[in-house]
């Protein structure tokens, strides 16, 4: 019997979606060894995303209300107290967040981190997980033999959990602290806002790469077809790098990893690193001038084309179809 | 400032799709790859550097040493760092079957109460494992503020000024050393590091320094430490222990080349229903 604790991420005192991919985690758990989970919501708002969780099967959601922006130096003291010697697992989303403060916790817990997993399986109470390594192209089983497991899980390969219904009672956690949060101070998050669905939760992803040369092209021959796509739109680390679009549409082994329904690469030429975030999508256009590229060993559809002349003719094409319904 | 970087070796990252599992699945191995620096150590290596001198002078402010965690021949990548600029070196002998994250951070931490740096500078990721842990884990044992994913750094009345690259943005902390940093991919751009001595018209290049025949020859003669695990009382093993491994999953079917825009809009209709 393993008991899970999942930690809820937060963001502008609201939940954030992700959080979900841990809870579909911790149910598998719980249901593999007969336990149960519960979810810790932390930070400022806390209690009224706890609300937000109530409905997803936990036995208990926990609250700890902390002001003032995120840091893992005051998060962590708390999520170590309420773990140590209650649950077996302590999971979170492998999100920015969840690898930021989940090894911290686990350090405090002398636990070992089985982070960004793929696969969880229950085999006689206990608990493997399958991790990618090397960019994707090794999976690796592994054990944690600590007295606590501490997990991330990758959000693409945990679907979100869908509400159970009923109603999970909520219980006030006390807040622990730690002197290394005097030494570290917020002072801002900033973020480009956009209307387009968020990178990792988008059925369709259109990326650019260094081939479209600049932010202005971006914005007038790849943005009009992201949006009749309905789309989300990723980018290369060479196109975050130049400094045509923000540096949080990278997708890949460093940037965002994404597996929607359908995935267009433009201009991109699918190194290692960029297929690493990119590779587990259904379908996969690219659309390059060169027909050798490496993005060729992933994708299921490749036109062979100049992008600046292709690019408007397909989303003509797209708005088209659209319109005939 | 004393700055500590620790810094792991890995199989070349860009030949990674040629990495093998042993047919029996226990064992994954780099057969014909070169090692390579881990990019990220490199981009620390590059960072610390940064922080420790006059941009335009050349003149150094502070010792950089790097430490790794392997086999006996990580002596030979230790070069590398060496050769960039950084004055000293330790090795803690292991095999990397009896490390993990909780080992490495472990070791660090007895290195690091050793030689008492003001900051400890690392990679956010080994691209290896891509576990993303040990920088957390260490700052957390030391006891010490951390700054994670750090795209810019910029020094400050004895503090310093991270800029993290988060899923949303990008978050900006103040933490007073001493510290651990954890860099992401552009701290090597050109402003990504600014020390507040290095006058602001200096630009550095993109990316980290190469080693000039002068720094070859210099890390040549420079010292590399060498110790046990037991040296450093981080003897216990590791406790994230692998089973198997297995390759993934070859995508299904061969890339097909449509000859236009129509032929591909109609094949993800019909055909893939992905539109
Ligand atoms: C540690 C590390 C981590 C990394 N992490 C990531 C990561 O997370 N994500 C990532 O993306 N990269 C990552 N990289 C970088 C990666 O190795 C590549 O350098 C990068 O992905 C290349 O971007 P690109 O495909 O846009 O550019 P290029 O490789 O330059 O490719 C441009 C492509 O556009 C095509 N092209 C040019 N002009 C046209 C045109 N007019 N019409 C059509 N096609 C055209 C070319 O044929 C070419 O295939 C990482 C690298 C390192 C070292
Ligand atoms: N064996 C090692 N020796 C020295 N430093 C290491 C070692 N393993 C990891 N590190 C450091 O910890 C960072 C994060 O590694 P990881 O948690 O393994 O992804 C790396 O970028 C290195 O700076």
């Amino acid at each position: 019997m393993t008991d899970v604790l999942v930690v809820a991420e937060l963001l502008d005192g609201g939940l954030r979606k992700n959080t979900l991919s841990a809870v579909r985690f911790a149910r598998q758990v719980a249901e593999g060894t007969g336990g149960a989970f519960d979810v810790l919501a932390i930070g400022e708002g806390a209690a009224a995303a706890a609300s937000a969780l109530e409905g997803y099967g936990a036995r208990k959601v926990l609250v700890a209300e902390i002001e003032g922006g995120y840091l893992a130096e005051k998060y962590a003291p708390t999520i170590a107290d309420a773990a140590r010697g209650t649950y077996g697992v302590v999971a979170a989303t492998a999100s920015t967040y969840g690898k930021d403060l989940l090894p911290r916790v686990a350090a405090r817990l002398d636990a070992g981190v089985a982070s960004d997993i793929a696969a969880v399986s229950v085999e006689g109470g206990t608990l493997s997980y399958k991790r990618p390594m090397y960019a994707g192209n090794v999976f690796g089983w592994c054990a944690v033999r600590s007295d606590v497991q501490v997990v991330t899980v990758r959000q693409t390969e945990f679907e979100a959990a869908e509400p159970t219904g009923g109603s999970s009672p909520t219980e006030t956690v006390s807040i622990s602290s730690d002197p290394a949060a005097d030494r570290i101070e917020f002072i801002s998050l900033e973020s480009v806002k956009s209307e387009r669905p968020e990178l990792t939760e988008a059925q369709i992803v259109v990326s650019g790469g260094r081939a479209l040369k600049s932010a202005e092209n971006f914005h007038t021959v790849l943005e009009p077809l992201v949006d009749a796509l309905g789309a989300a739109m990723g980018a290369s680390r060479a196109a975050c790098d130049a400094g045509y679009v923000p540096n949080d549409l990278q997708v890949g082994q460093t940037g965002k990893v994404v597996a929607p329904k359908l995935y267009v690469a433009v201009g991109i030429s699918g190194a290692i690193q960029h297929l690493a975030g990119m590779k587990g999508s259904k379908v996969i256009v690219a659309i390059n001038k060169d027909k050798e590229a490496p993005i060729a060993q992933v994708a299921d559809y490749f036109l062979v084309a100049d992008l600046f002349a292709a690019v408007p003719e397909l989303t003509a094409e797209i708005n088209r179809v659209k319109a005939l319904g | 400032m004393k700055i500590l970087v620790p810094v792991k070796r890995v199989a070349d990252p860009d030949n990674a799709n040629k990495m093998k599992v042993s047919p029996d699945g226990s064992r994954v191995t780099s057969d014909g790859l070169e090692w390579k620096l881990n990019p990220f150590d490199e981009y620390a290596v590059e960072a610390a550097l940064r922080l420790n001198e006059n941009g335009a002078t050349g003149e150094r402010l502070g010792e950089v040493i790097v430490v790794s965690i392997g086999a006996e021949d990580v002596q030979t990548t230790l070069r590398q760092p060496l050769a960039m600029g950084a004055d000293r070196a330790i090795l803690v002998k292991a095999d990397d079957a009896e490390i993990d994250s909780l080992v490495v951070a472990k070791a660090l931490k007895a290195l690091v109460e050793a030689e008492k740096p003001d900051l400890v500078l690392m990679g956010k990721q080994a691209v290896d494992g891509d576990s993303n842990t040990a920088g957390q884990m260490l700052a957390e044992l030391l006891g010490w503020p951390m700054a994670t994913f750090a795209m810019s750094i910029h020094g400050e009345d004895g503090a310093l000024r991270v800029g993290r690259e988060v899923d949303t943005g990008v978050l900006t902390v103040k933490v007073t050393p001493p510290a651990v940093v954890t860099v992401d991919l552009r701290i090597v751009s050109p402003n990504g590091v600014k020390n507040g001595v290095t006058p602001d018209s200096h630009v550095y290049n993109e990316g980290a320094r190469y080693a000039s025949l002068k720094g070859i020859m210099a890390a040549k003669k420079k010292a590399i430490d060498v110790k046990s695990l037991a040296d450093v009382g981080a003897a216990d093993g590791a406790v994230v222990k692998y089973t198997k491994f297995e390759l993934p999953p070859a995508r299904s079917g061969q890339v097909k080349y449509v000859a236009d825009v129509a032929e591909l809009v109609n094949k993800l209709k019909t055909e893939a229903k992905a539109i």
